[in-house]
């Protein structure tokens, strides 16, 4: 009862190429519900909050380790000696099209590995457009914001600077 | 006839009775007690490793995320072990010539998988999910304990049946909000009640015998 005779996941086999139960897919297997055609070139879904929350939580995760919370390359790997990537905010990438971001998560890129078996298409394009909201927080200007939102600011202004 | 049993008999029949139903409670605790010990439940046991992997210099230190690793914790019933590629993902670049890593360059070269060795292990005849906890509001560390100081993988709670009813009985001391999952050494802001309307989380089915043994 304790062991029944059936495999759980990652159970040895032994016997079975790598003394694995898990078997490699034949090359060139394509899964169930994967898109077969090709990568569309910007977002295939509508921008949303969630999206971006979802984006966050991923970059978050798979990403900040290496290029910093806020994108400037300064994550903790590096600072242990990982070469440091390139900032997110350069003129360059601010001018680079989602597709771009997608590419290098789903290839890799120099020295940075493929996340392409951990992070699924859907999270790819979430991460970003969250990279792209990152872009804009850091160059946001005064223009950006309503009129509404202008005068709640310089009230919140006075109001600091009062004493 | 001759008498078989001697008047002296009665007594010793008395003291045999009561010290056997004495040796059978002493027994039964016992067995009660070894039952739920580390011993048999495997808590805190220290399995040996291929690689000393440090939960406490990667998660503690470095603050990488559990879901870096363990990547379909929150997509499946199984929470997921890294291959050797995702620990390559830094160690191309780090640590290249330790020799604590060299089963690590080994496997990837060879195309073998590392072979880690089980920490929990439920009977077959229990049914575990992780997702439904870890999309629910349970955090990791509320059945794993304190990962970031663990300089090597321990079981740190009992996984008994009486312990997985415990929380079932009563969850909403347990709930997290759902961006504080994977945080170690969070205290919960006593919001129980709200977070089990929220997660929409029925008490009266998760005690059912089914929900475990199915
Ligand atoms: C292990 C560290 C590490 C992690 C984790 C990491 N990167 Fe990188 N990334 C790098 C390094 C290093 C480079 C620079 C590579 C080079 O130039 O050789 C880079 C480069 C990039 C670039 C710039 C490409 C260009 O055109 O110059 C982008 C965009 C990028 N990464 C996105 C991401 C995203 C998105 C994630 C999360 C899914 C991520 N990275 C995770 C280390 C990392
Ligand atoms: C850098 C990768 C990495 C990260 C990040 C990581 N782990 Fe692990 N974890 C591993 C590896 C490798 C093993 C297998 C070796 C071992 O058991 O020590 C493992 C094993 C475990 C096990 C025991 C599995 C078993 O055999 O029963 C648990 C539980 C666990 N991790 C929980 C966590 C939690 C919780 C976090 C986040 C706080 C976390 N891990 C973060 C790599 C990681
Ligand atoms: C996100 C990057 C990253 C990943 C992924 C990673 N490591 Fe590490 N690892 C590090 C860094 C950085 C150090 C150095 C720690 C320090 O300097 O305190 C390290 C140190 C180590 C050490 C040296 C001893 C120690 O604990 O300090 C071992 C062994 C090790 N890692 C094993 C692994 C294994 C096995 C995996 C895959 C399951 C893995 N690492 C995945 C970044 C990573
Ligand atoms: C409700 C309790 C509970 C929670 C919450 C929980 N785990 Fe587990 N975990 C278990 C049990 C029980 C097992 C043993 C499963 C088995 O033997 O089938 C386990 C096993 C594991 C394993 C070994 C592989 C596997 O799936 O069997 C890893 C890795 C792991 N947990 C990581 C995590 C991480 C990371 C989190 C948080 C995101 C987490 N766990 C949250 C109870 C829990
Ligand atoms: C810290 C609290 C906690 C612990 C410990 C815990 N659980 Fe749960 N578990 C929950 C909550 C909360 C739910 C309800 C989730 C929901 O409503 O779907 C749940 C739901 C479940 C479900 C139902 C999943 C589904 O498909 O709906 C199973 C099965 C389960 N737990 C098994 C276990 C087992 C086995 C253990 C012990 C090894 C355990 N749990 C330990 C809190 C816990
Ligand atoms: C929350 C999950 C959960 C529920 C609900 C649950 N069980 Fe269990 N049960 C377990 C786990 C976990 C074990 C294995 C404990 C161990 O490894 O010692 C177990 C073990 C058992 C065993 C075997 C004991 C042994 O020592 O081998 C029996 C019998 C059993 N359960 C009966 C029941 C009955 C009857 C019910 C309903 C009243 C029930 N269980 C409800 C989780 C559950």
């Amino acid at each position: 009862m304790r062991n029944q005779p059936r495999y759980d996941p990652y159970q040895a086999a032994p016997g079975w190429p790598n003394d694995q139960s898990a078997r490699m897919p034949v090359e060139g297997t394509v899964s169930r519900n994967q898109a077969v055609e090709t990568r569309p070139t910007t977002l295939p879904e509508p921008l949303s909050r969630e999206l971006l929350e979802l984006g966050r939580e991923r970059f978050d995760i798979f990403c900040s380790p290496c290029h910093g919370g806020t994108g400037n390359g300064d994550g903790a790997i590096v600072q242990r000696g990982f070469p440091a990537p390139p900032s997110l905010h350069s003129a360059r990438l601010r001018n680079a099209p989602l597709g771009h971001f997608y590419d290098v998560i789903s290839d890799g890129f120099g020295v940075m590995y493929s996340y392409a078996a951990r992070v699924p298409p859907d999270e790819r394009w979430a991460i970003a457009a969250y990279i792209r909201a990152l872009q804009l927080s850091q160059h946001g200007s005064l223009e950006d914001l309503t009129p509404q939102q202008r005068r709640e600011l310089e009230r919140q202004n006075q109001g600091g600077k009062a004493p | 006839m001759p008498q078989i049993f001697h008047p002296r008999i009665n007594g010793l029949t008395r003291i045999l009775l009561v010290g056997g139903a004495l040796a059978l409670l002493a027994v039964a605790c016992v067995a009660y007690f070894v039952d739920r010990s580390p011993y048999l439940t495997g808590q805190g046991a220290v399995p040996e490793q291929p690689v000393p992997f440090s939960h406490e210099h990667h998660v503690g230190g470095l603050g990488i995320d559990c879901r870096y690793c363990h990547t379909s914790v929150d997509r499946s019933t199984f929470a997921g072990l890294p291959d050797t590629y995702t620990c390559m993902s830094c160690h191309s670049q780090l640590w290249t010539n330790a020799q604590m890593l060299a089963p690590v360059r080994e496997s990837l070269k060879q195309d073998r998988p590392l072979v880690w060795v089980r920490v929990h292990k439920l009977p077959d005849f229990v049914y575990f999910n992780h997702q439904a906890h870890v999309t629910r509001g349970i955090g990791c560390e509320s059945c794993h304990g304190r990962v970031d100081r663990m300089p090597l993988m321990r079981q740190a709670k009992p996984m008994t049946m009486q312990w997985c009813l415990d929380c079932h009985r009563h969850p909403a001391t347990a709930l997290r909000p759902k961006d504080r999952i994977t945080a170690m050494g969070y205290a919960p802001a006593g919001n129980g009640d709200a977070l089990l309307h929220q997660y929409r989380i029925h008490t009266d089915r998760i005690t059912e015998c089914v929900i475990c043994h199915r």
